[in-house]
């Protein structure tokens, strides 16, 4: 069976690192994190979130896009000319690794939304690139959008994280923040688009765990518009968190009090304030409500999020050594970039920890 | 002290209490075998009354007891705690007592020779007063009224 | 005319060896079945009589007594059953319309027992009830609502009144009439310790029951027996009721026997004289009307009380319950075809309308589909019997359940299917103060807090088995069930994958 086609739970392992002062640092730190976590992967996906890596184009939507062929590109570049303008397109430039088998196409697109049809579409911006997305993904057979923010980008496949972040030759990009992600899928679909993190726009999500009110939340989010065609946690934590986010405008801490929420017993014994804008999340959002393990990082532009469940049935620790931040499943993944930490702790069940640039991105 | 009260609002009628009574007081450990084609004479009573009106009537424990006051044999006396008990060997039979308990709650026993009374279930081996342990309606109740 | 002889189909077995005469079975029994011969020093009894309420059962104190099935029958055949033929006889006899009571008996397919439950092993951790917390909270009432924020950019409070429950379980409609005071007594008690609600269906709220306000839904129906402001006032929300599972289709029918004087008072009607509710509510003959009358109770009630909608479970129940979402309700109840009533034609009891898990599958789905199910919550309604089914219907998609029946059983009822005669001998179909007497409040109380209590307890070691800790995250959670032995067409329905999937 092919990934969506099947509930594919995975134990993981996760890291993330931003520079706080704007600092670009190269994919090689985190390569070197995620491999002292080898174990908690088993070969069959690995994935990077890079922010801040493309500069030059920062003001274009960047499409990463995995092919099985060239009639799905050929169908996918029709569509894509006639509804973008495009800046500057590419093949992905890749190493030849051991371990990373079986690749597909891979192509880079910097685009901008074609403006006639956005005019005449009465749609933002964001919302006509997220739809045009969701078609390709779709509708095209073959053709699969990996990544497709602003300044940012997403790197991943079948293999071990390791071999995927040296098979993207990662060390040869920078970013301010990157987030990364080894699999461990109780399955074996063996096919690219299903590794690790899962992005719409900026957002990209990296995710330790097999949440239970998997289609609780499914069923509800897919009310409004979104489809769970992977039928993965990731890919509908992405859509949660980019629901409350873009589309509700709640703040990062909101939807921490949403998705992890407090239990009412601890909500109880809480200042007023604070108790009735808990109660009333939890009110107006229950079906988002994430029950079960997980452990994430949420990269957005400027800042990574990290939180627990809100029990934490899933191990992750949090550290920071000068402007650096780190987050990782486990203490080693951090130590072994930074050997050196201010300090290191573990954030409570549902406790969101938030890094983000000082100045604001540049 | 606790004693057995009755609701008169749940009483049904049902007269179960005094089999129970009649049983837990036969020294039988088989209702069947203890009650079986025998005449009864439990130490609690069920008035019917007119429109449905029920009520199981026994022993109420007076503080100042017309029948301890009465018997001629002294064998009617109270406990430390307070309930009212009867000791058989004393008791003659004159049946001062029957007379004067003003709540007819204390009769004479099967054979007639002496009075007998309800001592909460204290001189059996039930252990608690076995009307309020299998009333179905909660309508006897053994509890401390002051 | 006499109906002609009918064998009764249960028998009353006394072990004479066991008897001691003590009368307890002919005091209880208020059908006559039991008496005393006086010259022999015997019970005797009259099967023809029994009802087979167990009354007697359960009080005989030596259990000398048994109701069996009595072995008296027609030559076989699998067409003309014995019962097809009596309810003949019976009508041949008296030329009326069959009347039963309690949910459709017949064995139309359960589904609640043909779904199996997950539970998490290795890739997630179950959870322990006992150490961890396990919320059964939940929050009734439309959830749509935008953001809004005040000057210090706090979100408002835009929400739809909702109802609070502490357990996803609510006391169904059961009239004061059709019920006792001493049954409402104990379901309005109940509710109030365990923090849910119970309904007074269609037959107004009794002056000693106003105390319990925020624990009372107060029903109106097409009688609109007992409704006034200050009813409507009273309760913490109003169900509209449109139809019930055991008689979709028609209203309702309270003999006059059952109106006495506090019943007359309440519902304000006349005593003695039977009470008919007609069976559609004659100011809604459309959807449009219901609209009206949604909002007109919510004007009278200043917009601060949710609104509930009740439908029995029909046909095309999907595409009502999608009209009603949109029509101004907060909650929608649906009771299914196996609902319990006081009275009800027969053949309508056993012939009219759908299961529940079907219709509430196929309403859940139907309003996800259309973007509206956050419009609405849905209660689940028509034997919900146990905690497991309790857990199935909210993985389906209910927000909450009415238990009728499982509530009245803990009250003492064994199912005999006779509330229409208004003899119950267990004191809560009847207004007869002897019989109603028979229910002491005080232990009503108890048995039902208890099996709240018990069905909370279940539901939160099943949760915890599929490593859920909050009950939002079971509800429309339909991974966590599995069918056995169920069609492909049935599968779908349900959203359901089958075992072994």
């Amino acid at each position: 069976m092919l990934e969506g086609q099947f509930r594919n739970p995975s134990g993981c392992a996760i890291s993330g690192v931003i520079d706080r002062s704007g600092r670009r640092m190269s994919g090689e730190c985190m390569i070197r994190s995620i491999s002292t976590m080898h174990d908690r992967s088993n070969g069959l996906g690995g994935g990077f979130a890079g922010y801040g890596i493309y500069p030059e184009y920062k003001d274009y939507y960047a499409f990463h896009l995995f092919y099985d062929g060239a009639a799905s590109k050929k169908e996918t570049e029709d569509f894509i000319g006639s509804h973008f303008d495009v800046a500057f397109q590419s093949a992905i430039s890749t190493r030849k690794t051991a371990g990373v088998t079986d690749a597909p196409v891979i192509f880079r697109y910097f685009v901008l939304p074609d403006s006639r049809k956005l005019e005449t579409r009465k749609l933002d911006e964001e919302e006509y690139v997220v739809r045009a997305v969701n078609k390709i993904n779709t509708e095209i057979k073959g053709a699969y959008v990996f990544s497709c923010g602003k300044n940012m980008g997403i790197f991943k496949g079948v293999g071990f994280p390791e071999d995927i972040g040296r098979f993207y030759r990662l060390d040869e990009y920078e970013g301010y923040a990157w987030t990364c992600h080894g699999r461990y899928p109780t399955n074996t679909p063996g096919w690219w688009g299903g590794a690790h993190p899962f992005g719409l726009l900026d957002y990209s999500v990296v995710h330790n765990g097999e949440i239970s009110s998997y289609d609780a939340n499914r069923r509800w989010i897919e009310m409004y518009g979104y489809k769970c065609n992977l039928q993965t946690d990731t890919e509908v934590i992405t859509y949660i968190v980019d629901f409350l986010l873009r589309k509700k405008k709640l703040t990062l801490g909101e939807v921490a009090k949403v998705i992890a929420a407090s239990f009412w017993t601890t909500i109880d014994s809480k200042p007023e304030e604070d108790r009735e804008q808990e109660i009333l999340l939890r009110k107006m959002f229950p079906s988002l409500l994430i029950n079960g393990p997980f452990s994430i990082i949420f990269g957005y532009t400027g800042g990574l999020m990290a939180l627990n469940d809100r029990l934490k049935l899933r191990s992750m620790v949090v550290a920071e050594r000068g402007e650096r931040a780190y987050i990782a499943s486990e203490e080693c993944a951090i130590r072994a970039i930074e050997p050196e930490l201010d300090y290191v702790r573990a954030p409570r069940g549902g406790e969101p920890v938030i890094f983000e640039l000082n100045g604001g991105v540049k | 002290m606790k004693v057995v009260y009755v609701n008169e609002e749940w009483c049904l009628g049902c007269h179960l209490c005094e089999y129970e009574c009649a049983f837990a007081n036969s020294g039988d450990t088989d209702m069947v075998r203890a009650l079986k084609d025998r005449e009864i004479f439990p130490r609690i009573r069920v008035e019917d009354g007119e429109n449905d009106v029920h009520f199981a009537v026994n022993c109420r424990h007076c503080r100042d007891a017309l029948c301890v006051k009465s018997c001629i044999a002294g064998a009617l006396s109270k406990t430390e705690e307070g309930a009212v008990v009867i000791d058989r060997e004393k008791c003659v039979g004159c049946f001062t007592c029957v007379a004067v308990c003003p709540y007819g709650a204390i009769m004479p026993d099967a054979e007639g020779k002496a009075a007998q009374k309800c001592a909460l279930c204290t001189d059996n081996l039930m252990g608690e007063p076995q009307c309020v342990k299998h009333c179905p309606n909660r309508a006897i109740v053994f509890e401390d009224r002051g | 005319m006499e109906p002609l002889f009918v064998y009764p189909e249960y028998e009353i077995v006394r072990d004479r060896e066991s008897c001691i005469t003590c009368r307890v079975c002919e005091r209880q029994c208020a059908n006559e079945a039991h008496r005393y011969d006086e010259f022999n020093r015997k019970m005797l009894s009259d099967s023809t009589k029994c009802v087979n309420c167990h009354r007697c059962v359960a009080l005989c104190p030596t259990h000398a007594l048994k109701i069996k099935k009595s072995e008296d029958t027609y030559k076989l055949n699998a067409n003309w059953t014995g019962d097809a033929l009596n309810e003949i006889y019976r009508q041949a006899g008296t030329g009326g319309v069959l009347l039963s009571s309690m949910g459709n008996p017949k064995p139309y397919p359960v589904y609640w027992d043909r779904l199996l439950v997950n539970a998490s092993q290795v890739t997630n951790p179950s959870i322990d009830p006992l150490r961890e917390p396990m919320e059964t909270t939940v929050y009734l009432g439309s959830k749509h609502a935008e953001i809004v924020r005040d000057e210090r950019g706090r979100i408002k409070d835009t929400l739809a009144p909702q109802l609070k429950l502490k357990t996803p379980i609510l006391f169904s409609a059961m009239s004061y009439g059709s019920i006792s005071y001493n049954a409402h007594a104990s379901l309005a008690r109940a509710a109030e310790q365990l923090g849910i609600y119970y309904n007074t269906g269609e037959g107004g709220l009794h002056r000693d029951f106003y105390k319990y306000g925020k624990n009372t839904i107060v029903q109106v129906a097409s009688g609109r027996f007992g409704v006034h402001p200050e009813y409507l006032e009273a309760a913490a929300a109003i169900e509209i009721k449109m139809g019930q599972g055991a008689k979709p289709g028609i209203g309702g029918h309270l003999p006059g026997a059952k109106i006495t004087d506090a019943v007359s008072t309440t519902r304000m009607i006349p005593k003695g004289v039977d009470a008919i509710s007609p069976a559609p509510h004659h100011d809604i003959y459309s959807i449009e009307d219901l609209r009206q009358l949604i909002f007109s109770l919510k004007e009278a009630t200043a917009y601060k009380k949710p609104v509930i909608v009740k439908i029995a479970a029909v046909h095309n129940v999907a595409a009502i319950a999608s009209g009603i979402a949109r029509s101004g309700a907060d909650i929608i109840a649906i009771d299914g075809f196996r609902g319990g009533t006081g009275a009800a034609p027969t053949r309508i009891r056993d012939n009219v309308g759908i299961p529940i898990e079907l219709a509430l599958a196929a309403v859940d789905t139907r309003l996800r589909e259309e973007g509206i199910r956050d419009n609405v919550s849905i209660l689940a309604a028509g034997s919900i019997r146990s905690s497991s089914d309790l857990v199935k219907a909210i993985a389906l998609g209910a927000d909450a359940c009415y238990i009728g029946t499982a509530a009245l059983v803990a009250l003492g009822c064994h199912l005999c299917r006779s509330c229409h005669t208004g003899k119950c001998n267990w004191g809560i179909a009847t207004q007869r103060p002897e019989l109603v007497k028979r229910l002491n409040p005080e232990m009503g109380v108890e048995r039902l807090v208890n099996l709240v209590t018990a069905w909370t307890h279940e539901l939160q070691e099943m949760m915890g088995g599929m490593g859920l800790n909050s009950i939002e995250a079971l509800r429309g959670n339909r991974l966590m069930l599995r069918g056995v032995g169920l069609t492909e067409k049935e599968l779908e329905i349900l959203g359901v994958k089958h075992a072994g999937e």
